[in-house]
């Protein structure tokens, strides 16, 4: 498929099919783009296992660390790549090889393997790249307004509370 | 809605615009309210390192300034926009983000005359300086770039002399030079010109003129493009691009990517500057901007009867307006605003400085004030108001000489207008 642009309905089926959710190269410094994504998406609920060699064993926002996909003791139903392009498509060939096989390889903003997305898609694989799922979730909610971002939704459904009963949280609304 | 693009008509009424999340009110409620409660600790140290979206202060960001903020921002095409307390405070954020002492900003010499006041003299004393450069020589903007330059700004329709800039060539000297084109679009508007579309990064505006449209409130807004790498040189743009100690070591390039700018002008300029837009502000304008496309060209269509009018009157020297047949800017009005060139526009009276002052002063229908944009017909005589700081050579180049009158023309009944010119250039 085009890697170019997505359909929010597309982006917005892949939010709320996935429960748990792999974060390759999750940091634990709170100034980094991946500690950002990390803690927001645990933040609406979604149970994510942060993976990261050096810590493995430590956590990340109490999160246990893991050192690689394969230690990940539950079925990953997505797995977030915050690697360069270039080691990118490693990553998509062992989550390939993982059992169930995750529904979906999200490859963060500035990250793109479009050889690795076409192996990932043979095996029935949705893929995202070059793209933040925070930020997608941001638009879907309608929180990515609240930093003036432009999210492309036009809608005359009332915006939706997150499940956690957060003032401050929207939700993805079921369409 | 369907994966069909919306028109501009159906953003301009929706974008940004959700039924509110608490209550289901269809219009945009007015949150006048200065701070907002936080779940509990976490969130709020989340919010206060950038880690989660939210409201924390008013001085920083507020939900029905949100609304306004995405609905331009999509009406521009950007990526994303910052709205502030007026078009003013708007170049001053910008320009907070982009220089530091000792910088230089490259600016056309056609701005509405407080802009180049502000460039002038209130900018040079942060250390911020203004190369002059010229519309009618684009060879002049590419001779005053020099690696201290870290913009270039220009007006898309430029005041008061409604001239229409070769946006096209001007990108294209800033793209070589890597550094971003600013655009104000304040006499444009989005209906009639988008700037992205052309090539700008950063599109600023006065929200206070058509997209207010009533003259009843201050507003002012910047526009990310989402379309410049502030990364590229190491070095060049260090607020976008460098760890912010202000903000524990974040880096806004980095982390907001296509947002980065509009980020940075909240976080560090308006969080730190503090000209915020009230709430009631922003409701208003988001109020007219419902009906932007509707009035603006009910402006151009009575702007083009006017001036076809004045063009016949023997009183009446010259007329600049670029939706003239023969006018010199007619060409890059039919490239850059093809469905009108705006509201305002200037013209020459025979009788010079006096008889200027006299119309003014005889106007029964038009409001003798500086502003332009409002849905009533406005008339000023620039060079004893909005420009008399500027030096005679600094005036002709504005388009501002001693025989100038200014008009912003309104959505009234146009032979009215005309009626009460008639009657006032007697």
């Amino acid at each position: 498929m085009n890697h170019d642009t997505y359909d929010a309905a597309y982006i917005r089926k892949i939010l709320e099919d996935v429960r748990t959710i792999a974060i390759v190269g999750a940091s634990s410094n709170e100034a980094r783009p991946s500690f950002f994504v990390t803690k927001y998406l645990i933040d609406k609920g979604y149970k994510v296992f942060p993976l990261n060699p050096g810590m493995a064993g430590r956590e990340i926002c109490g999160r246990k660390v893991y050192a690689s996909l394969s230690d990940v003791p539950e079925a990953i139903d997505m797995v977030d790549i915050f690697r360069n392009s270039a080691v990118a498509a490693s990553f998509v060939d062992q989550a390939l090889t993982l059992q169930p096989v995750p529904k979906v390889i999200w490859m963060q903003l500035t990250v793109r393997h479009d050889e690795a997305a076409e192996r990932a898609e043979a095996a029935g694989v949705r893929v995202v790249m070059n793209r933040c799922p925070k930020i997608e979730y941001g638009k879907l909610s309608g929180e990515w307004g609240w930093v003036g971002g432009n999210s492309g939704v036009i809608s005359s459904k009332k915006q939706s509370l997150h499940g956690s009963g957060k003032m401050q949280s929207l939700g993805i609304v079921k369409q | 809605m369907s994966d069909q693009q919306p028109g501009f008509d159906t953003l301009a009424i929706h974008a940004g615009a959700k039924p509110d999340p608490a209550t289901g009110a269809r219009a945009t409620p007015i949150y006048q309210t200065t701070s907002f409660v936080f779940d509990d600790a976490q969130h709020a140290a989340d919010l206060f390192a950038l880690r989660a979206f939210g409201n924390i202060y008013t001085r920083i960001m507020n939900p029905t300034q949100a609304v306004l903020e995405e609905k331009v921002a999509a009406l521009e095409g950007g990526t994303a926009a910052l709205a502030t307390a007026s078009g003013h405070s708007a170049q001053l954020i910008i320009c907070h983000s982009l220089m530091m002492p000792g910088d230089e900003i490259v600016c056309a010499r056609q701005l509405y005359g407080g802009s180049i006041n502000a460039f002038n003299h209130s900018f040079k004393s942060f250390g911020w300086n203004v190369v002059w450069a010229d519309i009618d020589d684009i060879s002049s903007f590419e001779k005053a770039i020099t690696p201290k330059t870290k913009a270039i700004f220009i007006e898309s329709i430029a005041n008061p002399g409604g001239r229409v800039t070769d946006m096209d060539a001007i990108a294209a000297v800033a793209k070589k030079a890597h550094v971003p084109l600013i655009v104000d679009n304040t006499l444009a508007s989005p209906y009639l010109c988008r700037p992205i579309e052309h090539g700008a990064n950063i599109v600023v505006e006065s929200l206070t003129k058509f997209l207010g449209g009533h003259g009843n409130s201050m507003g002012g807004i910047i526009v990310d493009g989402g379309n410049f790498d502030w990364g590229k040189n190491k070095g060049q743009f260090p607020m976008l691009s460098e760890p912010n100690a202000s903000y524990n070591g974040v880096t806004m390039y980095e982390t907001f990517g296509n947002i980065a700018f509009a980020i940075t002008c909240r976080v560090l300029g308006l969080r730190d500057l503090g000209p915020a837009i009230s709430p009631f502000n922003a409701f208003q304008i988001l109020t007219g901007m419902e009906t932007l496309s509707l009035r603006m060209q009910r402006h151009c269509d009575n702007a083009l009867k006017v001036a076809e009018w004045l063009s016949k009157d023997p009183r009446v020297s010259w007329v600049s307006y670029a939706a003239l047949p023969g006018d010199k800017d007619h060409d890059n009005q039919k490239k850059y605003a093809p469905k009108g060139a705006g509201a305002v526009f200037t013209f020459g009276l025979k009788g010079g400085y006096n008889a200027g002052v006299g119309t003014v002063s005889k106007v029964e229908l038009l409001s003798h004030l500086a502003n332009v944009g409002d849905t009533r017909s406005l008339i000023i005589h620039p060079a004893s108001t909005t420009h008399s700081q500027l030096t005679p050579e600094q005036l002709e180049k504005a388009g501002a000489g001693p025989d100038v009158v200014r008009l912003s023309v309104g959505i009234e009944d146009v032979a009215d207008i005309i009626a009460d010119l008639d009657q006032a250039m007697s």
